[in-house]
């Protein structure tokens, strides 16, 4: 119900209104404008039975919801004698002076002197500005006199925008307009006397707005029809900003123009899309202008003749993505003919780098079962790719021992299990700690140590952690139904059953999930990769989470699924960012650069719009098929073991830099031995009796 | 009847005081890694084999951390110079000269390095 005669009054005309009125009665929603609430009544027992309209008509309902819209906070000034408007807000002059000239208001609390309040950020820094300069009585020509009030939003899912002059209140001015009423799509320009581009409504397709926003103001370098009309049926390939006009703005948070832009790298010599933000401020508000202002920074550095190289490294002049898909459809299972057939001229038959080596041993390790190649990431020459981590299958610790994680499903351990850990520990001396992840990390062991510590895990029904790789990490859960009063799903056994199905899977850097039994969210799900909650019809599924310098809350992919449809569809989006994601790059950030983000990756696994879906499905059915215990694999392999030595001339010998000293009843590496230019020595006679013992 | 072919050993040795000495056999290496290994004098050296076949020997000790380390690094080249990236912090060592080629005053000793064949196969080992 809408006491405006269309939805969307301000923002959409008559047309806008009445397409997005048809999508959303489409949706199964009856709705009522140009009315309003008269009269809501009751039963004996108070609950809400009917509500009668401003026309005469009445629903039958039992329950209503209020929606009112944006109020001015004015309570402050309220106290304070101030005036404020009839219907709220501060009242403000040009130079955002309140009644009392001393007092100054800004942001959605003012009502500005054109009348209006403005609830947008932008108009609320312009105001600041206005603020600052009569503060710090700066001579300044213009006041505040109202704001473009430029929007562009989601009606229930129905993409609605408009800029500039979006009523066509300028004399002269006519309309182009594009209605599919089948399609529920509706946009419409407003082009002045002069040919120039002066405002737009765009209801159920507001994909053109980051380009015609810009373009306000001047006449646009395609006929204005050709604007509106939707792609394959005559449109342009969309105008990048490359083609705006100097005095766009690019920035709208910050107003910034793409003159600006430029200036930074020419005459600022900001050489990357970072610089260029934090010179111009251009991309620090919402972001949503990143993507135009890294081409825009790209064409210009170009254009001064420094070449933006987007190669993985110094040895390859591919991305990662590219790499991965180099791989998969030429089926290359060596490094070595991956870098002599497409690495760069000058690194063809040299060695590689610390950069793409365990980059293209984790692709080839991702698509093993698929490309042909063994899925043991220390079979032949991937051995000599891995980091030292992947390669002693533990990870290195600064005094150069190495630390141990077992596999704990879910965070779900037997006290026999336990048992074993603790023996293990003692027996080694090594240091133990819980992990955020909910496994234990053993601390201290030297390389020679490794697999005897591993025969006991193993034989005590242990595998490998992969703590040590770019590969999945853990499932973490919460207790969920089977104890818990507010559990609504056994988030127990879901977590296992994820772990167990996506353990030793390589990708581009590290996964980590969680499952949490309710909404109450004890496992964290919101803040991993991938993240399963239980509601009572099923598990909503979240991703491209983070925790870390970088935090992010995982964004909602889809809702009320039953198992088979969660793991199927985790399956779908795991296999999509490890085909697509940079060196590095967690799913949080991939999420945030790809090229239309979270709706994009909807589009791909949940509705196939690529039609990759079934590729991306069967890929991961071939990891799991394949899936083996590394360590169980390598305690097997004598040849395997020969590696795990301190000494290759002195196999039995222990590496004397390796030392411990007591902290908190367990031990601490003793860094004193690692410290100063020399070191104590020993020499091979106190070795080979140390050796010997 | 098969007769046994006469076993040729290939090791790896390195100039100690001008004297060479063996650290290990080539086939204890693995192309593109290394091995730590022990001087008389208790020194720990870090052995590496590149693609080419050609080997290299450095100080073990990474001079960033202390740790002795750098054995386990991973090989790379640029040009022609082969060097290794510590593990912990990914600084790079040329394998022929020990200098640091992220950090102009920093440097680990380096080694003469060579293959030689040895007839019969008498172990390398020390201990």
């Amino acid at each position: 119900m809408e006491f405006n005669p269309r939805l969307m009054a301000i923002q959409v005309d008559e047309g806008g209104g009445a397409a997005l009125r048809r999508t959303v009665e489409d949706m199964g929603l009856v709705v009522h404008t140009g009315v309003g609430g008269k009269e809501i009544t009751a039963d004996a027992d108070g609950a809400v039975t009917a509500m009668a309209l401003s026309d005469g008509s009445s629903i039958d309902t039992d329950l209503v919801i209020f929606s009112a819209g944006v109020r001015p906070r004015d309570q402050l000034a309220r106290d304070c004698g101030l005036t404020v408007g009839e219907r709220g807000g501060i009242a403000v002059d040009e130079r955002c002076r309140t009644s009392d000239p001393a007092v100054y208001a800004i942001g959605e609390c003012a009502l500005a002197a054109d009348g209006r309040v403005y609830g947008l950020v932008a108009p609320g820094y312009e105001m600041a500005l206005v603020t600052a300069d009569e503060i710090a009585e700066a001579s300044r020509e213009s006041g505040f006199t109202g704001a473009d009030t430029s929007t562009k939003l989601k009606l229930l899912g129905v993409d609605v925008a408009s800029f500039g002059d979006a009523h066509g209140t300028a004399e002269g001015c006519l309309d182009v307009v594009y209605a599919d009423s089948r399609a529920g799509v509706y946009k419409k320009l407003v082009i002045g006397a002069d040919g120039a581009l002066l405002g737009g409504v765009l209801v159920g397709d507001a994909e053109s707005y980051g380009m015609l926003r810009p373009l306000t103001g001047s006449v646009p370098p395609v006929a204005p029809e050709q604007l509106v009309l939707p792609a394959g049926l005559g449109a342009p390939a969309a105008i990048g900003p490359s083609a705006l006009p100097d005095e766009a703005v690019i920035c709208n948070c910050h107003n910034v123009t793409k003159g600006s832009i430029r200036s930074a790298v020419t005459d600022h010599q900001c050489a990357t899309v970072p610089e260029v933000k934090k010179c111009t401020k251009a991309g620090t508000g919402c972001g949503s202008c990143l993507k135009a202002l890294t081409t825009l920074v790209n064409d210009e550095l170009e254009a001064s003749g420094v070449s933006v190289d987007k190669g993985l490294c110094g040895c390859f002049s591919y991305t990662r993505a590219e790499l991965y898909e180099i791989v998969r459809t030429l089926r290359i299972t060596s490094y070595a003919a991956l870098l002599d057939s497409h690495g760069r001229d000058e690194a063809r038959s040299g060695n590689g780098c610390e950069i793409c080596k365990p980059t293209v041993a984790s692709i080839i390790a991702s698509l093993a079962p698929t490309v042909g190649a063994s899925g043991y990431v220390l079979d032949g020459e991937q051995a000599a790719l891995q980091d030292t981590n992947d390669h002693f299958l533990a990870n290195l610790q600064r005094n150069g021992s190495y630390s141990i994680v077992p596999r704990i499903p879910g965070g779900e351990i037997t006290p026999e299990k336990l048992i074993v850990i603790g023996e293990v520990a003692r027996d080694f001396g090594l240091y133990t700690k819980i992990t955020g992840g909910q496994r234990i990390d053993l601390f201290g062991a030297r390389v020679d140590q490794l697999p005897l510590i591993w025969a006991r895990l193993v034989e005590a029904g242990f595998e490998s952690g992969h703590a040590y790789g770019k590969a999945l990490r853990t499932v973490k859960s919460c207790v969920g139904q089977t104890w818990c009063r507010y559990g609504v799903q056994d988030s127990v056994r879901m977590a296992i059953d994820l772990e167990l199905r996506y353990r030793g899977l390589r990708s581009p850097h590290k996964l980590k999930s969680a499952v949490s039994g309710c909404a109450r969210e004890c496992a964290e799900a919101r803040g991993k990769d991938f993240g399963v909650i239980a509601t009572s019809n099923g598990w909503n599924l979240y991703v491209g989470g983070n925790g870390g310098a970088d935090p992010r809350h995982a964004d909602l992919l889809a809702q009320d699924l039953d198992d088979e449809q969660l793991i199927r569809l985790i399956d779908r989006f795991l296999m999509f960012y490890i085909r697509t994601a940079d060196r590095l790059e967690r799913t949080s950030a991939w999420l945030e650069r790809i090229e239309g983000g979270l709706d994009h990756v909807r589009d791909v696994v949940v509705d196939d719009s690529l039609g990759l879906c079934a590729e991306l499905e069967a890929l991961m059915a071939d990891h799991v098929a394949g899936y083996r215990d590394e360590w169980a694999e390598t305690l097997e392999d004598p040849e395997r073991l020969r590696r795990f030595v301190s000494f290759v001339n002195a196999p039995g010998a222990p590496d004397p830099t390796v030392k411990f000293v007591p902290e908190r009843d367990q031990v601490k590496p003793d860094l004193t031995i690692l410290s100063g230019p020399s070191i104590p020595v020993r020499t091979l006679e106190t070795l080979e009796g140390a050796a010997s013992r | 009847m098969t007769m046994a072919p006469e076993r040729i050993d290939v090791r790896v040795e390195l100039l100690i005081d001008q004297r060479w000495f063996a650290v290990c056999d080539l086939s204890d290496l693995t192309p593109g890694r290394g091995v730590a290994a022990l001087l008389p004098d208790g020194t720990q050296v870090a052995v590496f084999l590149d693609r080419t076949g050609q080997a290299y020997a450095i100080d073990n000790r990474d001079p960033f951390t202390g740790a002795y380390v750098l054995s386990r690094g991973l090989l790379g080249s640029v040009g022609e110079r082969p060097f290794v990236a510590s593990p912990l912090l990914k600084q790079r060592f040329d394998l022929e000269t020990g200098r640091c080629l992220d950090d102009e005053g920093v440097a680990v000793q380096a080694y003469a390095a060579r293959t030689q064949e040895h007839m019969g196969g008498v172990s390398a080992q020390v201990a």
